[in-house]
């Protein structure tokens, strides 16, 4: 008895040891992570943070660095984003909805649907470009527009929209909809009244965090031709376009140091843009989940 | 929920209402552009100034790269090509069997400077020879010591940067060293970003590299020159340093090359491209060196434009791709 209880303070000192090491490492890789996007983002503030003005926020491109400006570039992009918004998200839920309340039986043909959602949202950004330019810039001629660029980040973004959407509708309590079918209501009624209200904040919250990568992609844009010089803001959804990655791209392979700023503080823009998607991803999910508990 | 509303309603606005700017009287419509990143800082400097005289008229301008640019410019798809290297065989007859014309124009010259390290004193000068044989597919894997190029080098590796291969520089620095277009050795750092060159050169004591010549003119205290002799005292004799001088007198052979805009001859019918061009050929003496290229003698300019006026199609390069060592003065005088 006394042998085996020595042999079990062992291995329990073994253990705490083993934990406090396992503890040391994963905190090491946060450290890690954390401090290499820290210095990037420090790096990148010092280097651009002088070029941030009003100018810089309202100048069109121009071939000198200090006259030079995003505002094309960032309304290209906030453009293009509202008009991938207006299409993947009624398209994402939809298909949600449909794979997650009619189609529940599962036969072969929701399972095919289901392993293709999942394969697409692994697919590299820039088959996404080669497929909207052939099928949206040629056969369809819409040109490099607007409009052809969101239609291809929105085929991007929806099978994310689409899993995100399926989570959360996923865990809608069965009770509150076996309650809804119990008072008489239809599917459709119970989909609208009782699931989607209490969903709606998850779906909100995946759909603007998959819009948000919108954002910051580069390659499909450039497969599909968004420009690099463009001094005039697109006033029709046919209208040509460019968008914050590739005005950056541009001004990091330019010779003259000035253009070196523009690019960062250019960086600088593209992460406030995000930063406050995410923002408003968070807001809105508090506001809601408060709505639904009080 | 008032707020769903309230948030498509933002959602929507965002997309919808910006206003339409306002058009000027004068020329409208619209240009498109795309082609070569090396030709881009030209263009865009002559669309800057253009579209502040010419409010009316959208200029884009794209950069797919020389190739990619003609081949949008073949299916009729741009007016205008931006081109590092003349058009080649393949691409003119892409252009020709979708009924595309173009109007070869020459806008300035971009010389392909040799550099190292600042820090080595050996190396200040190098014959093509030397740099063919350091180049040619042959060197791979053997030429691989600054000794083996020139006795009395130093016995020390030898560490080779080089222009993206997808690029109308790459191109044509094979084409005027090793002598075929594309052929080249493999074992080099290649960036189509000049600017990695750059910093993969000014940090390596044992670099050399190449690159436009204007990527040397902003960086001119992290890399060092290299002069090069291509033996033909008749242009020059002795290793000649690219200047600006040395560029346009055609002595700095045989790395000076011209570089182009293609004009759709359809397109060129459209007032506001016409007008374009020409303005484009007119400021091309001052704002070419803004952007640091090398201007072409005014003597070129005035035959380019009097190319476009006639509505000259057809390249002077008889669709051969890359050329070296050309003076374009003669080609074009030929050509009229």
């Amino acid at each position: 008895m006394k042998l085996e209880g020595m042999h079990l303070q062992r291995m329990l000192r073994g253990q705490k040891r083993s934990e406090r090491v396992f503890k040391i490492v994963a905190g090491g890789a946060l450290l890690f992570a954390l401090v290499a996007l820290a210095i990037l983002i420090i790096d990148v503030f010092l280097d651009g943070f002088r070029r941030l003005d009003w100018q810089f926020l309202t100048s069109f491109p121009s071939r000198k660095p200090e006259r030079a400006g995003v505002l094309s570039a960032l309304v290209g992009t906030v453009y293009m984003m509202g008009l991938t918004a207006l299409l993947a998200f009624p398209i994402g839920v939809g298909a949600a909805i449909y794979l997650e309340e009619y189609a529940r039986k599962k036969n072969w043909f929701s399972r095919l649907i289901e392993v293709n959602i999942a394969n697409l949202a692994g697919v590299p950004s820039i088959l996404y470009g080669l497929l909207g330019l052939e099928l949206f810039v040629r056969m369809m001629g819409l040109g490099r527009s607007v409009l052809a660029g969101a239609l291809t980040m929105a085929l991007l973004v929806l099978p994310i929209v689409i899993i995100a959407s399926r989570e959360a509708i996923r865990v809608v309590s069965p009770a509150i909809k076996e309650g809804s079918f119990a008072l008489g209501a239809s599917r459709w009624q119970t989909i609208w009244y009782q699931v989607l209200p209490i969903a709606f904040p998850g779906i909100l919250t995946g759909s603007i965090l998959a819009f948000s990568r919108v954002i910051g992609e580069a390659a499909p844009m450039i497969t599909i031709g968004a420009l690099a010089f463009i001094a005039f803001l697109p006033d029709s959804p046919l209208s040509p376009f460019t968008v914050l990655p590739i005005q950056i791209f541009n001004w990091v392979s330019r010779p003259q140091k000035g253009f070196f700023t523009c690019a960062a503080a250019g960086i600088l823009i593209l992460l406030a843009v995000l930063l406050m998607m995410n923002a408003a991803a968070v807001f809105l999910r508090q506001r809601y989940q408060k709505r639904l508990y009080l | 929920m008032k707020t769903t509303r309230w948030l498509i309603a933002a959602v929507m606005s965002a997309g919808l209402a910006l206003p339409a700017p306002a058009q000027a009287a004068g020329l409208k419509g619209k240009i498109m552009i795309d082609g070569s990143s090396t030709v881009y800082p030209i263009t865009e400097a002559v669309a800057e100034e253009f579209q502040e005289q010419n409010p009316g008229v959208r200029i884009t301008v794209g950069i797919s790269g020389t190739g990619g640019g003609f081949k949008k410019f073949g299916r009729g798809e741009t007016d205008i090509s931006n081109a590092s290297r003349p058009i080649k065989s393949s691409e003119a007859e892409a252009a020709k069997k979708s009924g595309v014309e173009y109007i070869e124009l020459p806008v300035a010259f971009d010389g392909l400077a040799v550099m190292v390290h600042p820090s080595n004193t050996w190396c200040d000068s190098m014959t093509v020879a030397e740099l063919k044989k350091l180049w040619e597919p042959a060197a791979q894997g053997k030429i691989t010591r600054w000794n083996q190029i020139r006795a009395g080098w130093p016995d020390e590796e030898i560490h080779l940067f080089g222009a993206g291969v997808d690029s109308g520089t790459f191109d044509y620095f094979t084409e005027a060293i090793v002598g075929k277009a594309q052929s080249s050795r493999g074992d080099f750092t290649s960036s189509e970003d000049d600017n990695v060159l750059v910093q993969g050169i000014s940090s390596d004591r044992l670099a050399l590299g190449f690159f436009g010549l204007a990527y040397y003119d902003h960086n001119k205290e992290k890399l060092k020159l290299v002069a090069i002799d291509d033996e033909n005292s008749s242009n020059g004799s002795g290793p000649i340093l690219p200047t600006r001088e040395t560029v346009e007198g055609g002595t700095y052979q045989p790395l000076a090359r011209p570089i182009f805009i293609y004009v759709n001859k359809k397109s060129a019918e459209r007032p506001e491209v016409s007008a374009f061009v020409r303005f484009y050929l007119e400021n091309a003496p001052t704002l070419v060196p803004e952007v640091g290229y090398i201007s072409l003698p005014g003597e070129v300019y005035r035959l380019a434009a009097n190319r476009f006026e006639v509505k000259k199609s057809g390249s002077v390069f008889a669709g051969g791709g890359p050329k070296v060592g050309v003076t374009l003065a003669n080609l074009l005088e030929q050509s009229r």
